[in-house]
């Protein structure tokens, strides 16, 4: 286009304006679409499908109100799965982020091997979830898993894992510091961002190894662990995969993956909110309960995200 | 060790030796807690049958041909393809549909550009169970498609949130004078993107893809919605778990199929590592 002359007709303009409009529309048209197909009308028929009797099968009844006092109220499971999800957001989460930066400080410190020790740390976070799983309930599995053989031959009692109800939660904590290069990969970067001047002004003045953590390194990666934590709180509200694999792998009972079984195997102890929302509209097909479920972890979601936006401004103040 | 004022020269030559040692000790018990996993894993994925149900671990003879056994397991080759067509389409599908929304997103100037891209990210954070119910009712009741991978592909032609996002993210740092000057040559914004912005922006677009690629790869969540009922569906990552169960309580096949499931991503993995760390870095760091 030729430059545009000083003065300007106004019609041109307009014309212009209505031109750079439609450009906008045309490149944003894919996502404009997905978000109302795929996000928008799922999320009103949810809502919708929250106040309707719907067995999939004979057409829906307005109920009212009636699958929500059930699920928030009596539904038997409701309790366990919230309580389940929020205790593996708080100690999967804080677990990872202390492991992860532990990980991530002894790299950066490794001097002969450097790449083989990051390599070894980081393929595990790439095992498929699946695979990891069924290779932890191998591992872990009572009976004739290695590390139980190892523990007995060491003399050490060894728990029932994926089996027990006090341990499943913590085997599925343990199977996700194992993928912690992802953790590692974020904080090593900001490690090595930290000026090197810092540390050794900060030697001068006689600080110790704990006094330079404190007023070197941590103030110069608070985002980043800030950014790791609220990432970590929205991954595990979705924790779904693994739960589920190893409650079927570990009750014995899975006939393929087609089965209908009672999810959270031992005792419910792995039931999580996703899970219950599954079993709930595609085992029992009570779809206005899974719908009031959903939204409940909609809500949930959406309060995290917010508290994201707000407090890791980087996420969206990068504009140019 | 308490540090004094008055340390003898000897021993501050010894202190980095000693930090030395702390540190590539402790590197290698936490290697063994990374490593040892896979270690057993293929251990027992060539065992005898036998020697798979004892807690043995070394195998006696190394059976490499329960490799071969898996494959031809009834379905495997089937869910492998299947694999391939779900993570490739879906990563070119993404690709393609998500680059000109985060090019607009970036670099065009238009009113409600902000509320888009908090749009995007809150969609990106949606755990998908929120809305999989109505979908699943189209799919199913509508469209007729349940039992197919096509409600897993299909949505991917309109964009990705996590993909804008990142993309974004990526293509903020092309400087605008780039753009300008293609404008100044008479380049409409099309052709920019094309000639100009996709080159440059090739790592940003790698890293995508290769998340992408593996998202779909490893779905589970997917593929139990929309392809359970029908074995010819199913991916690798939702057929595994069927492994147990088909060769009843032996170990040793199930390992060997959770290496073959595995391998393609390491594959990937050791081909692109510089663009997949450059990736994740950008997820968090650049962020």
């Amino acid at each position: 286009m030729a430059t545009p002359p000083a003065t300007r007709p106004a019609p041109e303009l307009r014309r212009r304006h209505t031109r750079e409009r439609l450009r906008t529309l045309g490149f944003l048209s894919p996502w404009l679409i997905g978000f109302t197909v795929f996000f928008g009308y799922p999320l009103l028929a949810t809502v919708y499908f929250s106040f309707m009797h719907y067995n999939q099968i004979q057409a829906p009844s307005f109920v009212g109100l009636r699958n929500w006092t059930y699920v928030l109220d009596r539904m038997p499971l409701f309790g366990p799965a919230l309580w389940n999800t929020l205790w593996l957001v708080v100690v999967m989460v804080s677990l990872r982020v202390v492991f992860g930066l532990g990980i991530g400080l002894l790299v950066t410190r490794i001097k002969t091997g450097a790449g083989f020790f990051r390599t070894a740390f980081y393929l595990p976070y790439l095992a498929p979830p699946v695979t990891a799983t069924v290779a932890f309930v191998f591992l872990l599995n009572p009976g004739t898993g290695p590390v139980n053989e190892a523990l007995g031959a060491l003399g050490i009692p060894a728990p029932n894992w994926f089996n027990d109800p006090d341990w499943a939660k913590p085997s599925l904590v343990l199977l996700s510091l194992w993928g912690i290069g992802d953790l590692m990969v974020i904080f090593m970067a900001a490690l090595l961002d930290v000026p090197r001047e810092q540390y050794e002004a900060a030697e001068l003045d006689g600080a110790g190894v704990l006094a330079r953590f404190r007023y070197v390194t941590w103030p110069a990666i608070t985002p980043i662990v800030m950014f790791a934590v609220v990432t970590g709180v929205v991954q595990t509200m979705q924790y779904y995969t693994q739960a589920l694999v190893a409650g079927k792998l570990a009750s014995g009972v899975s006939i393929g993956p087609g089965s209908v079984i009672q999810p959270g195997y031992p005792d419910g102890s792995t039931l999580t909110v996703p899970q219950l929302v599954y079993s709930l509209g595609f085992q029992n097909f009570d779809t206005g309960a899974a719908c009031v479920l959903s939204l409940v972890l909609f809500a949930i979601a959406m309060a995290v995200t917010s508290l994201l936006m707000r407090r890791s401004t980087g996420l969206l103040s990068a504009e140019d | 060790m308490a540090p004094t004022n008055a340390r003898p020269p000897a021993m501050r030559r010894a202190r980095p030796a000693l930090h030395w040692i702390a540190v590539h000790t402790t590197a290698v018990a936490a290697a063994l807690f990374f490593v040892l996993p896979f270690v057993f894993v293929l251990l027992t994925s060539v065992m005898s049958d036998a020697q798979a149900m004892s807690g043995e671990l070394w195998p006696h003879e190394w059976h490499w041909s329960n490799y071969t056994e898996v494959f031809h397991t009834p379905g495997f080759l089937t869910w492998w393809r299947n694999s391939l067509l779900y993570a490739g389409l879906g990563t070119l599908l993404t690709v393609c549909s998500s680059v000109p929304v985060a090019y607009a997103l970036a670099k065009f100037r238009f009113r409600g550009r902000r509320p888009a891209m908090m749009l995007v990210v809150a969609t990106m954070m949606l755990p998908p169970q929120v809305i999989v119910i109505p979908m699943y009712l189209v799919w199913a009741q509508q469209l007729h498609l349940s039992g197919s991978l096509w409600p897993l592909i299909v949505p991917l032609a309109f964009g990705d949130a996590y993909a804008i996002f990142l993309l974004r993210q990526f293509l903020l740092t092309i400087p605008r004078e780039y753009l300008e000057s293609a404008k100044v040559d008479g380049c409409g914004e099309l052709r920019t993107l094309l000639r100009i912005v996709v080159p440059m922006a090739k790592p940003g677009i790698a890293a995508v893809a290769l998340f992408q690629f593996f998202f779909c790869w490893n779905d589970y969540f997917g593929p139990q919605i929309y392809a359970a009922q029908n074995p010819g569906a199913w991916t690798l990552s939702y057929g595994l778990e069927s492994f147990k169960s088909a060769h009843g309580v032996n170990w040793n096949l199930t390992m060997a199929a959770t290496l073959l499931v595995m391998a393609p991503v390491v594959l990937v993995f050791f081909f692109a590592q510089k663009t997949f760390v450059e990736g994740v870095t950008l997820t968090g760091v650049k962020g």
